[in-house]
């Protein structure tokens, strides 16, 4: 069940465990089949909570050992008390929310920081997708077409910075990755990575 | 024959308390002596720790696992067994009949000491209440300190989540499975058509009828409309659909045409020869009445004090009896006082019959859940040594005044 293999992680994973202290309350919401979750907890030894929508996704993650909760996170997180947990963490599900503002409020709400990762359509192969073929560009890593369920928004690093302007909320740390490789140049980075990882306080 | 693993026979036993002072209930009246049918399966480790108290349901009983004398296996067969949801290579396995049932735990059939003759409506009002506190005797004879889990659906639920509400110190997990934190007033409507149906047979004759002819009619109609509330439409279309019962064509009379009439009557006949009548007034009774906020002002301010138990609560999607808001509302009151809940709305086309017909997802879902509580409770499952086994396992009655 442990999972002491670093390298199996997910590189977006990884670098949202790399933020996450030791012992840490941590609460994930879309967490899937639990592998960040279950990552943290034997690597960071965090206390984790998971919220998932679908039931083979719940199903893993108490076969993994966790406490999860089948839900849907559009309901809200109203029955967390405030500032119930150190983390909370919106990995790779952004793009799925019909109201994301609603809910990285509730996240800030119930943690004391929020982690927003996802895909970005900025990436400069989406852009050359699009001039050049003429249709909608999957995002990096999401190999999805327009049509599938459940839909997707696109939206770019610079959407989202925008979004948290608007919105009043601090970003604190920024990281961009391309691949599996962390993006350190200031510039450009829109263009470069193909996933964006928030976290906002 | 059946080559799945099994507890094998199964022995029911008896213990026998509150003989010198009656034990108050939840109503203000007082019920004694008081004797509780029960099996255990599975052995006791070292620590007395890897206990795991099953809650049945309406009509349940003390015999969960195994073959007993009959031949008759447990309701929960599937479940409590070697390599099992229960694994009773790994647990120490307790089912007792609750108070006010008729399979060998006192209730209003049992013979009033005072009479001389069965208590019929003398027997005190329980409830939910009332069914746990005496559990919590047995589980104190037995020599267990603490509970790993407690678990049970439908009225086993309600027993379960007040477990973890009356002795929450004394309970690791809970798994409330396909139940309520509070009766609605649909099912409250529903139970008393039942016992409307009860009370209409001539031979019911207001609970006094043990020398004569049961209400065999009305507790059989009784049971006829449980039934339709633990199926769902769609399961009723799958089990019977529009098929005739034992007929090639219409009858044109009043005789049974339909296999779901067939079914409804066979069901409801077999009821009257294991269940009386008298029970399923009390203890339907004592589901209307549960409410777990009850005497706290909310279900938040009843759990304040269960924020350590693990809980496994699980809801079926067809189940229209106990739906799945009464589930959420109680994962919500757990989430706000902090409690480690695990909740899962499995998908399932069985109605509230799910929670025993979904074998394989529950197998799963429980061992996994179990699993993690004895990992972070520490709980060494080691065997305990013979002599360190229980006080008396023989069907011996001892009483505990």
């Amino acid at each position: 069940m442990n999972d002491a293999n670093n390298s199996s992680l997910r590189a977006d994973l990884h670098a949202i465990a790399e933020l996450i202290r030791p012992g840490e309350k941590v609460l994930d919401l879309g967490c899937g089949d639990g592998t960040l979750l279950r990552h943290l907890t034997d690597m960071h030894q965090i206390t984790g909570r998971g919220i998932e929508i679908s039931e083979p996704g719940v199903l893993a993650c108490v076969r993994k050992g966790l406490s999860v909760r089948q839900g849907n996170l559009e309901e809200g997180l109203s029955d967390y008390p405030d500032g119930s947990f150190d983390t909370v963490i919106l990995s790779q599900t952004l793009p799925y929310l019909n109201h994301p503002a609603f809910i990285i409020r509730e996240m800030l709400r119930v943690g004391r920081r929020a982690i927003v990762s996802f895909a970005n359509w900025g990436h400069w192969r989406c852009r050359l997708s699009l001039l050049l073929t003429g249709r909608a560009p999957m995002a990096p890593g999401l190999p999805q077409p327009w049509h599938a369920a459940p839909r997707a928004r696109p939206l770019t690093v610079h959407d989202f910075s925008d979004f948290c302007a608007q919105q009043g909320m601090r970003i604190t740390t920024e990281i961009y990755l391309a691949g599996e490789r962390r993006i350190t140049t200031r510039r450009a980075k829109n263009l470069q990575a193909t996933i964006a990882i928030f976290e906002l306080a | 024959m059946d080559d799945t693993p099994s507890v094998g026979l199964s022995e029911r036993q008896y213990f026998t308390f509150a003989v010198d002072e009656p034990m108050p209930l939840d109503s203000g009246e007082t019920l004694g002596p008081i004797t509780l049918a029960y099996e255990t399966y599975g052995q006791l480790n070292a620590e007395r720790s890897n206990a795991i108290l099953i809650l049945h349901a309406l009509s349940g009983d003390a015999h969960a696992a195994g073959v007993n004398a009959d031949g008759k296996p447990g309701w929960w067969d599937d479940c409590i067994g070697p390599g099992k949801a229960f694994d009773t290579d790994q647990y120490f396995v307790i089912c007792s009949n609750i108070i006010g049932g008729c399979q060998g735990s006192t209730g209003p059939s049992s013979v009033n000491p005072q009479t001389g003759k069965p208590y019929g409506l003398q027997f005190p009002v329980i409830t939910i209440g009332d069914m746990v506190r005496v559990q919590h005797h047995l589980i104190d004879y037995l020599g267990i300190e603490k509970l790993l889990a407690v678990v049970g659906g439908s009225m086993g639920g309600m027993q379960t989540l007040q477990w973890t509400v009356s002795y929450p110190e004394q309970v690791c997990a809970a798994l409330p499975l396909a139940t309520t934190a509070r009766h609605s007033p649909m099912l409250i409507a529903l139970d008393e058509v039942g016992r409307q149906a009860i009370y209409a047979d001539p031979n019911w004759n207001r609970g006094d009828y043990y020398d004569g002819p049961r209400p065999n009619t009305g507790l059989a109609l009784a049971r006829m409309i449980g039934h339709i509330t633990y199926l769902s439409e769609e399961s009723m279309h799958q089990k019977f659909g529009r098929r005739l019962d034992k007929r090639e064509h219409f009858g044109y009379d009043f005789d049974t045409d339909f296999a779901v009439e067939g079914y409804l009557r066979y069901k409801g006949s077999r009821f009257t020869e294991r269940f009386d009548a008298n029970s399923y007034l009390y203890v339907t009774k004592a589901m209307d009445y549960f409410d777990l906020s009850n005497g706290h002002g909310s279900l938040e301010a009843a759990f304040a004090n269960s924020a350590h138990v693990m809980y496994l609560v699980v809801s079926f999607t067809s189940d229209w009896l106990y739906p799945t808001y009464h589930s959420k509302e109680m994962v919500s009151a757990l989430t706000c006082v902090g409690a480690d809940v695990t909740f899962c709305n499995l998908q399932s086309t069985w109605g509230h019959d799910a929670f025993l017909l979904e074998v394989d997802t529950m197998t799963h879902l429980i061992s996994d859940f179990l699993d993690r509580v004895v990992a972070e409770h520490g709980i060494n499952l080691q065997p305990a040594p013979m002599a360190l086994s229980l006080p008396h396992t023989a069907s011996v009655e001892r009483s505990v005044a």
